[in-house]
């Protein structure tokens, strides 16, 4: 099987720091691939470089076994990629609705939409409440609240669902748990399983090992910018898996799945 | 080896016996925290208020010499130009900036307009345009600084505000055009300034005048505000005054909409440098000095917030008006201009003062 999301080579720099050391990365169609590392190992670099957000200043990234260049997360949005990031990238002051289709806004039908370019805010609050029922998160009273009136995990939710909105390709999270209690966690795993269900692969990047080895297929361990070896959730302890990625530990092989 | 569970953990065993409702707070509001969600949904509440209320209180101390249809739209066509300039600055300060050159532009483009027609002889309509041409292409540069260099709106606006204003001088030669030739010649560079009336009395005195920069100015601010809420480009602009970090993630073109919003501004200010020759009647290269100052007043009073992405244009006319109320009533009641820069110091101090307090609704 060929990967649908594959990296070789890339290499990012900030100055004098190295945050990307010639660094590979697969992802496989319909697997969950959890990208494991120490705090400084380059996980966001590399995320930011699948996602658009930062120019790698080498190497290549193929989606679908085409060569891609993106240059804004635009881009990355535009082939299918869609991410979650850990800031969840949110502006306070608009509402719920006019947060989910940031960028991608509906337009009325007809002359309003065409030649007044006015926004469908009944279409667009529909399809918004639509994806946070379907993600138990209806909660909220108001799509029309500001996203500043709501709580970490409540944003957080807003977050996702835009990425499973969207998403037609490849769903990227990092560290979707991390502000979220025991509850929305098991929510946003659940989710997370539902869609891989559907048939979207997702990258996760997590510094929780319980929901890692919960979810994951296979696991990326990164360290000093590079992709250290891919190894098997249910092949490994995760002790296993902190001695790989803090160093305390050598890694067998470099890939249990080849 | 200690001991591990794949799957949903132990502790989580107890989610199934919860009751589905989350955390709910049924606090009680008192009705000052009420008034305060309120203001800060519709921030252009607050200057409103000030504004009925001045209104009022002139109205009641000077009765019908202030209190009538004549002098409260003489106030419009007085802040007319302001107004425009102030729509202008509003959609810069809510994208977190600010334009200091806005006053330079709006005197280089009806210095543009007047000797284009006078010195080259080219025909006013198409000078005008040249004018409204000159105030982009200055926009533009400001939003390609700002945007792709990424340097500081105040420094870039407080240079090109040096570097107009001189080529306005340089090229004005310090000349006046007057407002005889203009009307004899060139009568469209007036346009702004004809009136019409309504509900004057048979001789033609009192009732409402408007000048057309007043309807100007008032279906502009209309048009912005439609914009700003109802477009895609208008939430955007919102979204980098917000937090232009994020919204560059969430995929706003933010450099794209910090060019359009500071070419814009300079187009809307050499709109005003059109309005501003029907309002004097001649070009002078001397006009409009404080037009910035004049314009940040607006926009502050009127509680669009200088840290962007909070306020509406509306409220930017409001604050306009509050200012022209206070210039127009203070001189009425015959005192010293001075208590009018005063009572407007304190207005702008208290303003801030009350955006800060409503962005305490949020957290």
């Amino acid at each position: 099987m060929e990967p649908i999301l594959k990296a070789r080579g890339l290499v990012k720099r900030y100055g004098k720091v190295t945050a990307l050391n010639n660094c590979d990365f697969d992802l496989y169609p319909g697997e969950i691939l959890a990208v494991i590392g120490d705090n400084g190992a380059g996980k966001s670099s590399l995320i930011k470089a699948l996602s658009g957000a930062v120019k790698v200043d080498e190497g290549t990234i193929e989606l679908d076994g085409r060569p891609m260049s993106f240059v804004s997360p635009l881009d990355a949005r535009e082939a299918g990629i869609e991410t979650v990031y850990q800031n969840l990238a949110l502006s306070p002051a608009l509402s719920i609705a006019d947060n989910m289709f940031l960028g991608r806004e509906i337009r009325k039908p007809g002359i309003m939409g065409k030649w007044f370019r006015a926004l469908d805010r009944a279409e667009m609050e529909r399809r918004a409440r639509e994806k946070l029922t379907e993600l138990g998160l209806m909660t909220i009273q108001n799509i029309g609240q500001a996203v500043e009136t709501l709580s970490g995990g409540q944003r957080q939710g807003v977050a996702v669902a835009r990425a499973a909105a969207f998403g037609s390709k490849v769903v990227i999270m990092d560290e979707p748990t991390a502000a979220l209690g025991v509850k929305e966690s098991r929510r946003v795993l659940e989710l997370i399983l539902d869609v891989k269900r559907r048939g979207l692969p997702i990258v996760l990047i997590s510094h929780n090992m319980p929901h890692v080895f919960e979810v994951a297929d296979r696991i990326h361990v990164h360290r000093l910018g590079r992709r250290l070896c891919v190894i098997d959730p249910r092949r490994h302890s995760m002790s296993d898996a902190v001695a790989l990625m803090t160093g305390a530990m050598a890694p067998e092989k470099l890939n249990e799945f080849a | 080896m200690a001991t591990e569970t794949r799957g949903p953990q132990g502790f989580e065993a107890a989610l199934a016996r919860n009751p589905e409702a989350v955390a709910e707070f049924t606090q009680r509001k008192s009705p000052v925290q009420r008034a305060r969600q309120l203001l800060h949904q519709t921030p252009s509440l607050v200057p409103l208020i000030v504004l009925v209320v001045s209104i009022s209180v002139f109205g009641a101390l000077l009765g019908q010499k202030f209190f009538s249809a004549f002098t409260l739209t003489l106030i419009l066509q007085q802040v007319a130009i302001v107004g425009i300039v102030g729509a202008a600055q509003s959609l810069v300060v809510l994208t977190a900036g600010i334009d200091l050159s806005v006053g330079a532009i709006m005197v280089l483009s009806s210095v543009i307009m007047g000797q284009f027609t006078f010195r080259y002889g080219i025909p006013a309509p198409l000078s005008v345009l040249c004018g409204l041409a000159a105030g982009a292409a200055i926009g533009f540069v400001n939003g390609t600084l700002v945007a792709r260099m990424k340097l500081p709106p105040f420094i870039v606006t407080l240079g090109m505000w040096q570097i107009v204003l001189a080529t306005n001088f340089l090229y004005s030669a310090n000349e006046t055009i007057r407002a005889q030739d203009i009307s004899a010649k060139a009568p469209i560079l007036q346009f702004f300034g004809n009136t019409f009336r309504i509900g004057a009395d048979e001789a033609g005195r009192g009732g409402a005048v408007f000048t057309y920069g007043a309807v100007l100015l008032i279906v502009l601010v209309l048009l912005i505000a439609y914009v700003l809420r109802q477009t895609a480009w208008g939430r955007h602009v919102y979204a980098v005054g917000d937090d232009p970090d994020a919204a560059e993630l969430a995929g706003v073109q933010t450099r794209k909409v910090l060019v359009t919003v500071y070419t814009l501004s300079g187009l809307i200010c050499a709109l005003a440098g059109w309005v501003m020759i029907g309002r004097l009647g001649s070009v002078s290269p001397t006009a409009g000095q404080f037009a910035n100052i004049e314009s940040i007043t607006a926009v502050v009073i009127g509680g669009i917030s200088l840290f962007g992405g909070r306020g509406s244009v509306l409220g930017m006319l409001f604050g306009a008006l509050i200012v022209g109320v206070f210039s127009l009533g203070l001189k009425l009641m015959g005192t010293d201009p001075q208590w009018t820069y005063l009572l407007i110091g304190v207005l702008i101090i208290a303003a801030v003062a009350v955006d800060q307090w409503i962005r305490k609704a949020a957290a």
